[in-house]
């Protein structure tokens, strides 16, 4: 039992902090792979997709993470699926991070200049192709700063799971802050924590800002 | 044998008529200039010969297709019809040997080792072979244009179009454009210009076509017509030849 805020105590917020960080890695993947396809969804020709699409990211963007998070709570509850709560806060945080970054990735194929589509048509590539070779690699480079930003947001966002009674960073620093009657203490470490994380995220996005704004260099 | 036949073909950009039934017929190995005023209809005939426009009627055949709208069949036409923009439009995360082997590799599906021979070829055509490396932003607006140009030859097209390829150059790099140009006439290519560049069209081009509010106003010889020019508007324009 931590009594007082000791290497022990540490050990466990760092030990906590894992979650934070699996929990930021899943939703980027699984919301990635889900952003992905809606963007290309919200930029397809067939306009049944691009209303679907535009409906999920609105709905996405105009609900609080907290209600998603319960959502897909008690939704995986209702289906009947007994999961730990690890799983809802990740399905929870998947969605949200899906339709952010759906949106961002949306706004850097559509800053493609159009010329490139008319020129790679031209070249009788087929839309798929032209994605693939020409937008895909030039919207990337448009998207990497406000992609890692995002990440950065997401990071800090999913101290929100702590209310499921997920134990990660945010909530061990409460349980710890209980415990050892240190709250500003405890909670300077987390914060700590959050920035060890964050600090090197923003980092590299400001590094890639740099390196992204010249081709040939990069 | 022709190459190109146009038969009444009529564009609208919303209520504006762009162009009133244009008929015309190329020949293979045919130059053709295609001169008039800003907003007389020549850019976007010259967009609509493959497909970039879409016409509101008439007919269009090139290259021994038919013009369609349905994606396989346009894509097979513009196998066979290159064009080239007025902002060369290359892409700017390849490299020139990338930009000029892409479309040969993925839309014709031949061999990368023989892309690159071709690319090499075409590279060599327009005077650049040691640029191969260089990406787009670090070479001169006419190196990028002679870019452009052999990355559309690679695809051999039997059929190029010139979207007023000289007009965003600087005069001392316009000529480099234009020395590959008249090089690619001599060579037999069917080409269409749409250009600016008057004593280009007189000394290179067969036929000159003068585009007047969407119709071919006068057409004929190159040389005949800018020696004696037959409709008012084009003594106007020939006197005063810039826009």
């Amino acid at each position: 039992m931590i009594s007082e805020f000791d290497a022990n105590a540490f050990l466990f917020l760092l030990k906590s902090a894992q979650w934070t960080v699996m929990l930021t890695l899943t939703a980027t993947l699984m919301g990635g792979v889900a952003g992905l396809v809606i963007a290309l969804a919200r930029v397809s020709h067939k306009a049944l997709l691009r209303r679907a699409a535009t409906f999920y990211i609105g709905v996405i963007q105009g609900v609080p993470v907290l209600v998603i998070l319960f959502l897909a709570f008690f939704g995986v509850a209702r289906l009947g699926l007994d999961l730990p709560a690890f799983f809802a806060a990740a399905l929870a945080m998947s969605l949200f991070a899906s339709g952010y970054l759906a949106e961002i990735w949306r706004g850097a194929i559509q800053s493609v200049p159009k010329p490139q589509w008319e020129a790679s048509t031209s070249l009788a590539l087929t839309r798929l192709q032209q994605f693939r070779y020409i937008i895909i690699p030039q919207a990337i480079r448009i998207a990497l700063p406000p992609t890692v930003g995002f990440l950065v947001q997401l990071v800090k966002n999913t101290s929100i799971v702590s209310i499921l009674g997920v134990v990660e960073l945010a909530r061990a620093g409460q349980i710890l802050s209980v415990a050892t009657f240190q709250p500003f203490l405890v909670f300077v470490a987390t914060a700590a924590l959050y920035f060890a994380i964050c600090f090197p995220l923003s980092q590299i996005s400001r590094r890639l800002e740099v390196k992204l704004s010249g081709y040939a260099k990069g | 044998m022709a190459m190109l036949r146009v038969e009444d073909v009529r564009k609208s950009f919303g209520p504006v008529e762009v162009l009133r039934g244009i008929s015309l017929t190329v020949g293979q190995g045919d130059v053709v200039a295609l001169v008039g005023r800003s907003g007389s209809g020549k850019s976007t005939l010259l967009r609509c010969l493959n497909g970039l426009e879409v016409t509101d009627g008439g007919r269009i055949e090139i290259a021994g297709h038919t013009m369609s709208y349905e994606a396989q069949k346009l894509r097979e036409l513009r196998k066979d019809v290159g064009i080239v923009f007025q902002s060369f439009n290359l892409f700017p995360h390849m490299t020139v040997l990338e930009n000029i082997v892409l479309a040969p590799c993925v839309a014709k599906g031949i061999s990368k080792q023989e892309a690159q021979s071709i690319a090499r070829d075409m590279l060599a055509k327009v005077g650049l072979s040691d640029r191969s490396d260089a990406y787009p932003e670090q070479l001169s607006g006419g190196q990028q244009q002679r870019v452009a140009i052999a990355r559309s030859l690679a695809m051999k097209p039997k059929v190029m179009l010139f979207d007023e390829v000289t007009s965003a150059l600087d005069p001392e790099l316009t000529g480099e454009v234009l020395v590959v140009l008249e090089k690619l006439a001599s060579d037999g290519m069917t080409m269409l210009l749409v250009t600016h560049e008057m004593a280009f069209a007189k000394s290179v081009a067969t036929t000159t076509i003068f585009m007047h509010e969407g119709r071919i106003h006068e057409s004929g010889e190159s040389q005949e017509m800018f020696t004696r020019p037959k409709t008012k508007e084009f003594k106007q324009f020939v006197g005063q030849p810039l826009h």
